[in-house]
């Protein structure tokens, strides 16, 4: 099922750079169960394009199979978008990359789909540094067909059948990290206040974004055995940076107290501020970055905040050196050599 | 004595894997060629990279008949000791083995009904070659120099073709012309040149080439204007894949820039592959893959999710013997079932059949039309025979006039003069809907693609009515997609019959010699080649029209018989199955025999 929302704007709605205010950036009345963190993260995508001031046909939202996967419904309405097959939301958003590079990807993903299925086509886009930003709605759980345990369920844990978790996890934010993913973050759907800024970075990175956020399941994960739950989550949580985003025009870089934060420079010239609580985090240090996240696992916690950014890195088609012209918009006499080409071929098989 | 054929005949080489033989037998096969006399060429090679045996079979037939040839060879190239007893129980009586005797032969090997010749090849490529690749390559060619001696083969058109063939490398030119002509004097001073075969300059080629289907294909896609490829390595498609880069490297760079206006992607898998091409369509690049039966196998649930979601793309299916590993690199055509209703569900898949290099490169650049306009996959359904042999085959075509068909895209303008876009409404009644790219229009024509159900308006819907009314468009489709796909090929003997045989694909290689075989025996028949699926009406009338009709083809359960029963509601005792399915290409006898064998039988059930 899906419902239409009204289409009546307020006139005091606050409006973008391009006239536009958020719900225009909105989509369909979800039909998530209330309460779903994967909800959250739908407003916080649509609070982000809407303050990024970017127009929604530019984007492209691709997902896999999945409750979370049904996610980009209710979020860009006038974008395009593709629920693709389980899993494999990767290769059909690497085929759409290679088509037009020129429109921005947002895919999301559940943890069952990149974990499990579609492991495969996770690890094989991040080393493409596919130009994208990959979202995982992580539950730890299967929602969409009704609790099994996920492959990101912690060791040990039940759920809500009794079935306990026998092996180890995957830690979908070490293996981007390993990978060589260059935009690498972990986010609580439930704390806005951070994912906002990292949707909004990871939208303004060139290459390959990754972004799992911890979104419980109301429905199947959120009992006291869970360690996706709202509660555990919100208690074992730790931030690692604080990211705040800030258009290129507002620079306001020296201003701020040295020591304090680090602007980082991405590709479409927007900075990206990193607030640093912890004195020793440094978002430049991959192999840093996957100790921090096994150390505070260890101890029960979940780090959280933008892990690791490469701002130098290079997207698919710069490495591929493919034309400025998308390919979908490369005209006939360009692509096709004609017929005395043709007839010279032929000569070459005599 | 016995008697002179000339232009008739069918050279066996025996190689070992990776010794370069390749392009000393292919020499042989062109100079034929050059002199303007019809050729086919056929390697058979293991699923093996080094050192087993392999063969490459010439038929040389002035009357066109080149299809794979039933029995033993008239001439032995036995350069592989592996399979050396083997080759010499391949001549037929009264034919040659040419064998290198720089050791000699144990007299236990000797058969008397027919010649041998022994030229001492490693001898004289000791004496001749310092370099130990050059004195294992030369070999090749020493026999080929000896063969022209043997069956009177211009010498000066070997030459040329040497030039030919190493143009941009001179410094090779001379030594292999030293090696053919090593082999040639060799000949020459040993044995009585010509035999009793012999080559003789006709002028029966006109504007032929010799090539193999996958080149056919691989240029098809750059024509058609593909862009967008996945892909995953696997025999005997890679070749489609390799020949397109290569020829978009050549053809595909944009002078001023240096950048490329295509983008490859070897995938991790099948998976990948199908689902990258799909993404392509999905986003207006004309995207395509190729595989062959284990990957075809992979990528169903892509294949099911493009029919539904309607999406363009093209998947060139290189077919190999199956199930599973099978065989993967002999020939068949068994992935007709598998192919025409790919995936789970009441999923249809557009099919077209080539049945030459020329044909394989027309259905390629038309399936791109064909995918845009239909928005469904088109699937190409090629095979190891057609794909990885050389063929002599009627020259690539294409005009400038040809436009690409874009089907029915709207465009920015087209969204602003509209009150009402529907993704799924079947405004035209032919089943196709209009379709928005993404990027187009800020605010109009936008939707979301999915392979679950949905109403005309592309919002999902689980309603009975909208699913009904979605699954009958799909039909609907379906039919019309009859109107854009070429017809059958229907070709009446010159005598009325009421026998008819269809086939498709390769088979017609072996068809005209079958025919003009059966006339000989007193039993005209009619043909028709399947070129697609759907099936158009001229196909059932053909059926109706012949009181018994035999369906050819390579594989073991009649898979195309049981699909034109199923799918134009033929009793199945109107369609025989003449089926060959060991692995190589099926021959005229084998057509002949089946025939035979099966109105033998029906007349004996008569009496
Ligand atoms: C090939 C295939 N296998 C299985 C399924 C069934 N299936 C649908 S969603 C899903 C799991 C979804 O879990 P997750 O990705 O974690 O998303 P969530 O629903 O928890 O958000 C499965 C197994 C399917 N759709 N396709
Ligand atoms: S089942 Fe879980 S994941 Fe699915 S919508 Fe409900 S709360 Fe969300």
């Amino acid at each position: 099922m899906s419902f239409a929302k009204s289409k009546f704007h307020h006139k005091a709605l606050p409006k973008n750079e391009l006239g536009l205010t958020y719900r225009d950036y909105e989509g369909a009345i979800s039909t998530l169960c209330a309460g779903c963190g994967h909800d959250s993260i739908s407003s916080a995508i649509v609070h982000a394009c809407h303050e990024l001031s970017i127009e929604p046909h530019h984007i492209v939202k691709m997902s896999g199979i999945g409750c979370s996967s049904k996610a980009p419904n209710y979020f860009l309405n006038n974008s395009h978008g593709f629920n693709t097959v389980h899993g494999r939301m990767p290769s059909v958003t690497t085929g759409a990359n290679m088509a037009n590079k020129n429109l921005k990807y947002l895919a999301m993903s559940g943890d069952g789909d990149s974990a499990s299925i579609g492991l495969g086509q996770f690890a094989h886009v991040v080393r493409r540094q596919l130009d994208m930003v990959y979202m995982v709605a992580n539950n730890g759980v299967y929602g969409l067909t009704k609790g099994q345990l996920a492959a990101t369920s912690d060791k040990g844990v039940k759920n809500k059948a009794g079935e306990i978790s026998l092996f180890n996890d995957i830690d979908l934010c070490t293996m981007a990290l390993q990978l060589g993913a260059s935009f690498v973050a972990r986010c609580f759907s439930g704390d806005k206040a951070q994912l906002v800024p990292i949707i909004k970075a990871a939208m303004s990175h060139k290459g390959f974004a990754f972004i799992d956020i911890i979104s419980p399941c109301v429905t199947f994960n959120n009992h006291p055995d869970s360690t996706r739950s709202y509660d555990y989550v919100q208690d074992h949580i730790t931030t690692g940076a604080i990211t705040d985003y800030v258009p290129i025009k507002e620079e306001i870089t020296k201003e701020i107290p040295a020591g304090r934060f680090e602007d980082i420079c991405l590709h479409d010239g927007s900075i990206m501020r990193i607030n640093k609580l912890d004195a020793d985090y440094d978002t430049s240090n991959r192999m840093k970055a996957i100790i921090d996240v096994e150390e505070h696992k260890q101890r029960g916690e979940i780090l959280t905040g933008l892990l690791y950014v490469d701002p130098t890195s290079r997207s698919f088609h710069e490495l591929n050196e493919t034309t400025e012209t998308s390919l979908n918009q490369v005209k006939q006499d360009i692509l096709c050599p004609g017929q005395r080409v043709l007839a010279n071929i032929n000569d070459g098989f005599r | 004595m016995s008697e002179i054929k000339i232009n008739d005949l069918v050279v066996k080489f025996a190689n070992t894997n990776g010794t370069g033989s390749a392009s000393a037998n292919n020499m042989f096969a062109k100079a034929i060629m050059r002199m303007g006399i019809p050729v086919s060429a056929k390697n058979i090679f293991p699923s093996n990279i080094q050192g087993a045996p392999t063969w490459y079979d010439v038929r040389i037939n002035e009357q066109n008949f080149l299809g794979r040839r039933a029995g033993k060879s008239d001439i032995v190239v036995a350069m592989n000791a592996q399979s050396f007893v083997a080759d010499i129980n391949n001549v037929c009586d009264g034919g040659y083995l040419i064998y290198d005797n720089s050791k000699q032969l144990p007299e236990t090997l000797l058969r008397d009904n027919i010649h041998f010749l022994g030229i001492p090849i490693s001898s004289i490529c000791l004496k001749e070659f310092q370099n130990p690749r050059q004195r294992q390559l030369f070999k090749n060619v020493i026999y080929v120099g000896a063969l022209a001696a043997l069956l009177n083969i211009e010498f000066d058109v070997l030459k040329t073709l040497v030039r030919d063939q190493f143009k941009g490398k001179e410094k090779l030119i001379a030594p292999n012309i030293f090696a053919l002509e090593l082999g040639h004097q060799y000949a020459i001073n040993h044995f009585d040149c010509p035999i009793n075969y012999r080559i003789e300059r006709r002028d029966l080629i006109g504007s032929r080439i010799m090539v193999d289907g996958n080149t056919g294909c691989a240029l098809g896609a750059l024509y058609g204007g593909a862009t967008v490829v996945g892909w995953y390595p696997i025999t005997p498609s890679t070749s489609v894949i390799e020949k397109f880069a290569s020829y978009c490297q050549r053809l595909r760079i944009d002078p001023a820039s240096g950048k490329k206006n295509y983008a490859i992607v070897q995938a991790e898998d099948e998976l990948a592959a199908i689902g990258m091409a799909i993404g392509g369509g999905f986003n207006g690049a004309r995207s395509f893959t190729a595989t062959s039966g284990p990957g075809v196998s992979l990528m169903a649930e892509f294949l099911g999710l493009a029919y539904f979601a309607e999406i363009p793309v093209v998947l060139m299916n290189i077919q190999r013997a199956g199930p599973s590993t099978g065989m993967p690199t002999r020939t068949q055509q068994s992935d007709i079932t598998a192919c025409a209703y790919a995936s789970h569900g009441d999923t249809k898949q557009v099919l077209l059949f080539p049945d030459s290099p020329a044909e394989c490169f027309e259905l390629s650049a038309m399936a791109f039309d064909l995918a845009d306009r239909l928005q469904t996959p088109i699937i190409i359904m090629s095979d190891l025979d057609l794909g990885m042999n050389d063929h002599l085959s009627p020259p690539f075509q294409w005009t400038d006039k040809q436009k690409y068909d874009l089907g029915k895209v709207l465009s920015i303008r087209e969204l602003d003069n509209m009150k009402q876009y529907g993704r799924y409404r079947d405004v035209d009644g032919d089943g196709i809907c209009y379709r928005t790219i993404a990027g187009t229009h800020p605010n109009k024509g936008a939707f979301f693609t999915r392979g679950t159900s949905r109403n005309q308006d592309a919002v999902y819907s689980e309603k009975s009515a909208d699913y009904v009314e979605n699954m009958e468009r799909l039909t609907r489709k379906f039919e019309t997609a009859k109107h854009y796909l070429p017809k059958a090929e229907i070709s009446k003997g010159l005598q009325n019959t009421k026998v008819g045989l269809v086939y498709y694909g390769t088979t017609s290689q072996a068809i005209n010699e079958a025919r003009f075989m059966l006339q000989q025996q007193g039993i005209p028949v009619d043909l028709m080649r399947i070129l697609a699926f759907p099936f158009g009406d001229e196909i059932k009338d053909f059926v109706d029209h012949h009181e018994q009709v035999f369906v050819i083809e390579q594989n073991r359960d009649g898979q195309m018989r049981s699909l034109l029963i199923t799918e134009l509601e033929i009793n199945p005792s109107q369609l025989d199955s003449i089926l060959n399915f060991d692995g190589l290409a099926v021959t005229a006898d084998a057509i002949v025999d089946g025939v035979q064998a099966q109105m033998d039988q029906q007349q004996q059930e008569v009496i």
